[in-house]
């Protein structure tokens, strides 16, 4: 091995020998086939399918009146379904041109304008906002209040004042009939 | 070293094969060791000490839990209600981890007065921050483990950090719950990790230790071991020193486990897990207030995210940050008025990261905030360049010798070759 080694070296000064080819290459392949047997490590740690497959959730809201709200759980995480007021719509329409941290319409939020439906998680960090109980404080515009660090959500669920950075979000949903829906 | 040797045939049997004698007797009982270590010196075992502890009880408990959302409750309290003495390995569990971080973070503190972070001992400082990171972890995983409602929203908040990072943020927390939320598959991979990083800490103990015994203890002096007159063995002096440490922390530890259990808990802690209400007023363990405090101090998520990990980061540039050619803090008369206003400075961001959050809170959070960057970024560097430090004794035993030292010090033979 040694012998062949120094037979090697003189051919070329720049080091670029079949030797040296030989090596890269086997490192490289050693090198990503080791990533690729990491893969399966990590990726197990990713939402089972069992997981995924609980991802949808139907909500009856028939007895939801105007101006109360429900929450329903979908993917583990509480969903806001809020029957809106006139005014609250009025108001939220009225803010599309106010000075918006993630600017977005209202029309743009709902499938129905009466009807909001929210991820009730704070984008902060994921704490559930106050707002939906008649007792709880709703903030300075009406909507939702974290009580984590602060921040305010509308009456479109958009972030107005705090720490947070995005509006609430809209999940995935969609009207089975006119007071059903299928969220996911 | 002095050649290890024995008469009894057993051992030199062993020994021959495995040197594991004369190992111990090279690093546990010659072990040189400067003579004039104070109390801040017992730290370091305090701290290894605790982590047997915890590993120990912790292997106990683990057999009683059960990591599932429905059942992982109910575990804990048939633990503290049914299980012989469960009550007992919980509580020395749950407030050893409190005591693990008081030793912990005494113990960081002794290095940065005394500069033990300084050449050649750049790397056993490192290997430190990194033993410190590994507890936070290990900390943070197992407060989630007994399924209350600050251990759910705990794991909520803190995993929710890295949603901060763009483009990436959520793909990483999904990766984290292993889910849409915190849940069953959070609380089973958090109890499996739980249970590993403490035998990771325990190996990186071992090499922080490696590391010790090559570039050997700083001491109160912070100038180097001149000649053997200056240390004295680590057996039998600093075994039973330990050992008097380690009674008197027992003390402090047991008088909390059996008269003050809940001191360090939060009660909503006994509510199980409601992941559709968050408690009103969130707080993380005591040992992460300061911490917490920095994420809030910044207005922006990534900003304050960023920051809060920079807080640990600075402790690995410290080596280079602190421009001083003298270690001991004794011997700088401003650097020590800055160590003193810098402990300050954590207990108030520790303050400000208990409080709910309020206007004159927040302006108070962002000063020490910054203060607490302002004294490794900008205020070591620069004391190094214009304080003048006082003059350092000729050898560690010149001070206690009035002058009788530097005599024995130009007889002695150099250490190394000791």
């Amino acid at each position: 091995m040694a012998d062949s080694a120094s037979h090697a070296q003189p051919a070329s000064t720049d080091g670029q020998t079949r030797r040296d080819f030989l090596l890269y290459a086997t490192t490289a392949v050693g090198v990503v086939g080791t990533g690729l047997a990491l893969w399966p490590f990590v990726h197990s740690m990713n939402p089972a399918a069992d997981t995924l497959a609980l991802s949808t959730t139907d909500v009856d809201f028939s007895a939801v009146q105007v101006g109360q709200a429900i929450t329903v759980v979908w993917r583990g995480k509480p969903v806001f379904i809020r029957h809106r007021t006139p005014e609250e719509i009025a108001q939220a329409r009225k803010d599309d041109s106010a000075d918006l941290r993630d600017p977005q319409k209202d029309a743009d939020r709902v499938k129905k304008p009466e009807w909001l439906v929210l991820i009730g998680v704070c984008t902060h960090l994921g704490c559930v906002p106050l707002g939906q109980k008649p007792s709880d404080p709703k903030g300075e515009f009406g909507g939702w209040f974290c009580p984590c660090h602060g921040s305010q959500y509308d009456t479109s669920g958009r972030i107005r004042k705090g720490p947070a950075p995005l509006n609430l979000e809209v999940p995935p949903y969609a009207f089975t009939s006119d007071t059903t829906i299928r969220i996911g | 070293m002095s050649a290890y040797k024995t008469n009894n045939k057993m051992v030199g049997w062993i020994e021959e094969r495995l040197p594991i004698f004369s190992m111990l007797q090279h690093s546990a009982v010659e072990y040189p060791t400067p003579k004039n270590l104070n109390y801040w010196w017992n730290f370091g075992s305090l701290a290894g000490f605790m982590l047997v502890v915890m590993i120990l009880t912790g292997v106990f408990l683990a057999m009683n839990y059960t990591p599932h959302t429905t059942m992982a409750f109910n575990s804990v309290e048939r633990i503290m209600r049914d299980v012989n003495y469960g009550w007992l390995l919980r509580y020395l569990h749950m407030n050893g981890a409190s005591m693990f971080f008081v030793l912990v973070y005494t113990h960081m503190f002794r290095g940065l007065y005394y500069g033990s972070y300084k050449a050649p001992r750049e790397l056993l400082w490192w290997v430190g921050v990194v033993i410190f990171l590994a507890m936070m972890a290990t900390a943070f995983m197992g407060y989630v483990l007994p399924w209350g409602q600050m251990s759910f929203w705990g794991a909520t908040v803190i995993t929710n950090l890295f949603s901060a990072f763009p483009v990436v943020g959520q793909y990483i927390v999904t990766w984290l719950w292993g889910g849409f939320s915190v849940d069953n598959p959070t609380l089973n991979r958090f109890f499996s990790l739980h249970y590993l990083l403490p035998f990771v800490i325990f190996a990186l103990v071992f090499i922080h230790l490696w590391a010790l015994h090559t570039v050997k203890s700083n001491n109160p002096l912070g100038i180097d071991v001149k000649s053997p007159q200056d240390t004295i063995p680590f057996h039998p002096y600093f075994t039973i020193k330990d050992l008097f440490g380690i009674g008197v922390f027992m003390m402090v530890y047991l008088a909390f486990v059996f008269y003050a259990p809940n001191f360090f808990g939060e009660p909503d802690n006994y509510i199980p897990a409601n992941p559709m209400v968050t408690p009103p007023h969130i707080v993380p363990e005591w040992y992460f207030l300061p911490f917490y405090a920095i994420l809030r101090a910044v207005p922006n998520k990534l900003g304050g995210v960023l920051m809060m990990f920079g807080a640990i980061v600075v402790l690995l540039f410290l080596p280079w940050l602190d421009t001083s050619k003298v270690r001991s803090g004794r011997f700088r008369p401003i650097f020590k008025q800055a160590f003193l206003l810098f402990i300050i400075d954590c207990v108030v961001l520790g303050y400000v990261g208990s409080q709910p959050p309020a206007d004159t809170i927040t302006l108070i959070g962002r000063i020490a905030t910054a203060y607490y960057f302002f004294h490794f970024l900008i205020l070591l560097p620069l004391l190094g360049k214009i304080e003048k430090p006082k003059p350092l004794p000729a050898s560690i035993s010149a001070p206690v010798l009035r002058g009788g030292g530097m005599a024995a010090g130009a007889t002695a033979k150099p250490m190394e070759k000791a």
